[in-house]
């Protein structure tokens, strides 16, 4: 039964690493979908950043004349490192032997080896546009890396484990309680997703605007598979924020270890809730606007000061 | 053998001796700097490795004494090994061993007058450290400490002909100076007014002080040792003397020097002094933090490279003295398992801190010889032309930036770890400030990241700023193998956590009395309390990454094609695009300026737009230096020359001087 149980497990990890790579780039096709309808517009389909990876791929690859080997390996390892993040985040059931391995703070470091690469690859061509992107990237992470630690850090508190299956199974299955410390948390954290994921207010996916860019400005210099490989890590990375975000604020429905017949319904509920937070991140860039760069840290400032607010009520009234 | 009657401070003893006779064979052998270069300094490194070998080896060994029939008349020289010395042997030996292998090839250009007298202090350096950590008396301790600061003066002034070296090393004697009467004033408090004898260590042990003598001896210490680690206000040396330094000088005064400071503090908090108080641990943690950021903010404007990884030095002796605190705050209050954590966190960061300070530092030593420059702001595009050393401070950069799966993680991960075990103190101030501080250090942390991109991004990636840099050539082979030693270093204690936290554990367990143990019952996982608490593999990490990472190569090759057309660099279809358009030194901190802008003191001279020959010049400069240093120069100015008004050069004057201090002793008495 034991050794089954961790077959199993393993089979399911196996499962779910295929599947977020898979449905990633659905569902920002769906966040871009549902900003078309918002737009009044008809939108390319939900299927689309499929059509675009697939162009990208079949594309010659162009890179400049004093490329180093580390713009060639960059998309390589961000993808690399989006992909095994996505992939031990609980979404459907706590059973994820990998994720001994990593913890939420090793999670966070899987995000800053990604970012800094990029930026380090931004850098390598030297242009002006790229060494701007990688300055306003690591601007923006500084602050948001520190943020995103201390909700992890409450949520590690109050389940008293840093290995997100644990937390999961603290939040959804052992204490019904509301936290107000997670309420402050969870604040921090659309923040901290917003920024990470370059989207409004801090940064704008789809602009080619230079002087606003910052992710779309890191990555300019890349070209056909390794864009692709950037732009697929990307939908990665939305991905696992958003799991992140239903890992520790909607745990309900993820199934116990070895509760494999909970199975269907897990799916389901995750499908819902996927599709909830697609909408809702349309619905929030939809009616908010780009901030200045500069006001950028004091927006980000205050997740940090939330997330940090957030572990105080924690200690103070011990929820 | 034990059985042969040898023991681990007898074969210290011999190789501290050996080092002694290699410096003074390099001021024999100067006439030949060839032989300098190419046997003393690899044999040095052989020593070095040894000596490493042997801290390994009397870690798990009971700690051996041994008085020397040298020293004071009633207080000869004691010797001890303990876990404690040998773990800082451990990393002492590991790290001098690189420097001294890349040293080999670094002072090659040297003349040979110089290069001998370098040779010998760069010998005498090494025995000061080591003895400074086998010291078993204040006495012994002393004479080690000044070896090492005098030693290390006149390696940072080896280029005394200039005058800002001449000055950076001035700096540096004096705060060391200032440092070394604090520590012996700490040592004359805890031997408690005993006489002679009571100035060993053993004595201090004994010794009961009351818990107001106790705080001012910690607190002298802590001062003491603290100007010599560079903890805020006593840091002002640390910017000045490193980049003054020949590179793998500093590499060792960075690396090492420092962690003997941490040494210090940690044999006077946790062995000399028998009972802490909880305050002295808030006090650490404090200033600590307050190291780490002021470190790492500053970190990020410099523009000079050596500045740059001193000011991150800094940083990091923030971290560490973060730990230092925690771990008095959990012993106070008897959380043995959580004061160990925290002590391993400490111990391990110092050992990571002492490689990938000194790979990044001798790092620079190369750049700086390959381009003759140290300022960020006219590199760029190193990559191309020295991709050994490119790829070796590769690690380097991403190890000090706290990146999975290297060493630098590990430590912060377990610090980050004891912070979130703290709750359940009993004292609820220091509950409210633990999830403060464990902010202030993820914020440390992750401009640490922005500090090393910014310092490899503008050295290495981009265009050459400069035509000159064409020719820049790459480390040679000896440089090359002192790297490539401490990046491995860098990636051994990344990988094999378990077994570095099993030997810290031997110090933890003689210090405080617990040790950490790991839960996991494999080697892989580290797992500081339980598995189900957390637990972290780097091996399965770099495993995935890589086996993930070769899928995507694999797959995206297979299904589609491998093609690659190399063309200019696109930049939004600008065309007239030159190196100077990329982001400078300066450029790429200006957000951090910006944002931090209270803290600095900054002074700019922005050309008009008339301008015919426009010039940009910025300087943004420590505020303190204005707030604390120049008053107190000023005031020691002031009553200098007040006393100078007793001084006439006129012999009658001096005579009634005699006279008059005769008759006022007379009255008195």
């Amino acid at each position: 039964m034991e050794y089954l149980n961790l077959i199993l497990a393993i089979l399911f990890q196996l499962a779910q690493l295929l599947l977020v790579v898979l449905l990633a780039p659905l569902l920002t096709g769906w966040v871009n979908q549902c900003q078309a309808w918002l737009q009044n517009r008809s939108g390319p389909g939900v299927l689309q950043p499929y059509r675009v990876l697939r162009k990208l791929f079949l594309k010659d690859a162009v890179i400049a004349h004093n490329a180093s080997p580390l713009f060639r390996v960059t998309p390589y390892i961000v993808f690399g490192c989006m992909w095994l993040a996505a992939a031990i985040i609980p979404i459907i059931a706590v059973d994820l032997p990998f994720s001994q391995a990593a913890d939420v703070i090793a999670l966070v470091g899987v995000f800053a080896v990604a970012r800094v690469f990029l930026a380090l690859a931004a850098m390598d061509i030297g242009t002006a546009f790229g060494s701007l992107g990688a300055r306003r990237e690591m601007l923006v992470s500084f602050l948001a890396e520190p943020a995103l630690l201390m909700v992890f850090f409450t949520a590690s508190m109050i389940s008293h484990s840093t290995q997100l299956p644990r937390i999961v199974d603290a939040l959804a299955h052992h204490q019904f309680m509301l936290y107000p410390s997670l309420a402050f948390a969870a604040l921090a954290f659309v923040i901290v997703l917003l920024a990470e994921n370059a989207r409004i207010p801090v940064d704008n996916p789809s602009t080619h605007l230079e002087l606003t860019m910052i992710h779309e400005a890191m990555i300019l210099e890349y070209s056909a598979r390794h864009l692709a490989l950037i732009e697929w890590a990307s939908s990665l990375k939305l991905f696992a924020y958003i799991s992140i975000g239903i890992a520790l604020f909607l745990p309900q429905g993820i199934i116990e270890a070895g509760n494999w017949a909970g199975m269907p319904l897990a799916i389901a509920l995750l499908l819902l809730k996927l599709l909830a937070a697609g909408a809702g991140l349309a619905v929030f860039e939809a009616i908010s606007a780009k901030l200045r760069i500069f006001r950028a840290p004091e927006f980000l400032g205050t997740a940090f000061l939330l997330a940090v607010l957030g572990l105080l009520i924690h200690f103070l009234l011990g929820a | 053998m034990d059985a042969v009657g040898i023991l681990p401070l007898d074969v210290v003893g011999w190789l501290v001796q050996f080092w002694v006779a290699l410096g003074v064979g390099g001021l024999a052998l100067q006439r030949t700097p060839r032989l300098i270069n190419r046997v003393i300094f690899p044999l040095s490194a052989l020593t070095s490795l040894l000596l490493a070998l042997t801290g390994l080896w009397a870690l798990a060994a009971a700690p051996n004494v041994m008085v020397l029939p040298l020293g004071l008349p009633d207080l000869p020289f004691h010797l001890r090994l303990d876990p404690l010395s040998a773990f800082f042997l451990i990393l002492l030996g590991g790290a001098s061993m690189g420097v001294s292998l890349y040293s080999a090839g670094y002072f090659k250009a040297m003349a040979g007058g110089t290069l001998g007298l370098v040779c010998l202090e760069y010998h005498l350096f090494l025995v000061g450290m080591a003895l400074v950590l086998l010291a078993d008396d204040a006495y012994m301790f002393m004479v080690a400490w000044e070896t090492m600061a005098l030693s290390s003066y006149f390696l940072v002034t080896t280029d005394h002909n200039i005058p800002d070296i001449r000055k950076a090393g001035y700096l540096y004697l004096l705060i060391a100076h200032v440092g070394a009467i604090a520590i012996l004033l700490s040592f004359g408090v805890m031997q408690g007014g005993n006489g002679i004898a009571a100035y060993t260590f053993d004595a201090m042990r004994a010794a009961h002080l009351s818990s107001f003598w106790s705080s001012v001896a910690f607190l002298l210490a802590l001062f003491g040792f603290g100007a010599k680690a560079g903890v805020v206000p006593l840091h002002v040396w640390l910017p000045e003397a490193h980049p003054a330094a020949p590179s793998p000088v500093s590499a060792l005064m960075s690396g090492v020097m420092l962690k003997t400071a941490i040494y210090g503090i940690l044999r006077v908090t946790f062995d000399l002094l028998g009972t802490q108080l909880w305050w002295w641990g808030v006090l650490a943690l404090a200033l600590g933090l307050i190291t780490a950021v002021f470190g790492v903010m500053f970190a990020a404007v410099q523009g000079d490279m050596k500045r740059l990884l001193a000011y991150s030095s800094i940083e990091n002796i923030g971290l560490l003295l973060v730990g230092i605190g925690l771990t008095i705050i959990f012993h106070v209050y008897g959380k043995n398992a959580l004061a160990a954590l925290s002590l391993t966190a400490t111990l391990y960061h110092s050992l990571n801190h002492a490689f990938f300070k000194s790979l990044l530092f001798i790092g620079t030593g190369s750049i700086l010889h390959a381009t003759g420059e140290r300022n960020m702001g006219r590199l760029g595009g190193l990559i191309h032309h020295m991709p050994w050393a490119a790829v070796l401070m590769l690690v380097g950069v991403l190890a000090i930036a706290g990146l999975p799966p290297l060493n630098g993680f590990v430590s912060e991960w377990l610090l980050l770890q004891a912070f979130l075990l703290s709750p359940g103190l009993p004292n609820s101030y220091i509950n409210m400030l633990v999830p403060v501080a464990a902010a202030v250090i993820a914020l440390a942390a992750a401009l640490a990241a922005y500090v090393m991109v910014k310092f490899y991004g503008v050295i290495f990636l981009g265009q050459p700023r400069e035509k000159a840099l064409e020719h820049a050539h790459d480390a040679d082979l000896w440089e090359r193998s002192g790297m490539i030693w401490l990046a491995l270093a860098c990636v051994a204690l990344g990988l094999a956590p378990v077994f570095v936290v099993q030997q810290i554990d031997l110090v933890s367990h003689a210090l405080i009395g617990s040790g950490l143990g790991n839960a996991a019952t494999n080697w892989v996982f580290l797992a500081p309390v339980d598995t189900e608490r957390a637990s972290y593999s780097p091996l399965y990490f770099l495993l995935a990454v890589l086996g993930v990472m070769l899928l995507t190569t694999v797959l995206v090759r297979r299904l589609y094609h491998g093609r690659l057309r190399r063309s200019a660099a696109w930049d939004c279809g600008f065309p007239a695009q030159t190196a100077r358009m990329q982001d400078t030194a300066e450029g790429f901190g200006q957000p951090i300026r910006r944002i931090f802008e209270p803290f600095f003191k900054i002074e700019r001279e922005v050309p008009s737009p008339f301008d015919t020959h426009p010039r940009y010049h910025g300087q943004t400069e420590d505020r303190l230096w204005y707030i604390l240093y120049l008053p107190i120069k000023l005031l020691t100015e002031k009553l200098s020359s007040l006393a100078s008004l007793l001084q006439h050069g006129r012999i009658h004057l001096y005579l009634a001087y005699t006279f008059v201090t005769l008759v006022v002793l007379l009255v008195f008495v």
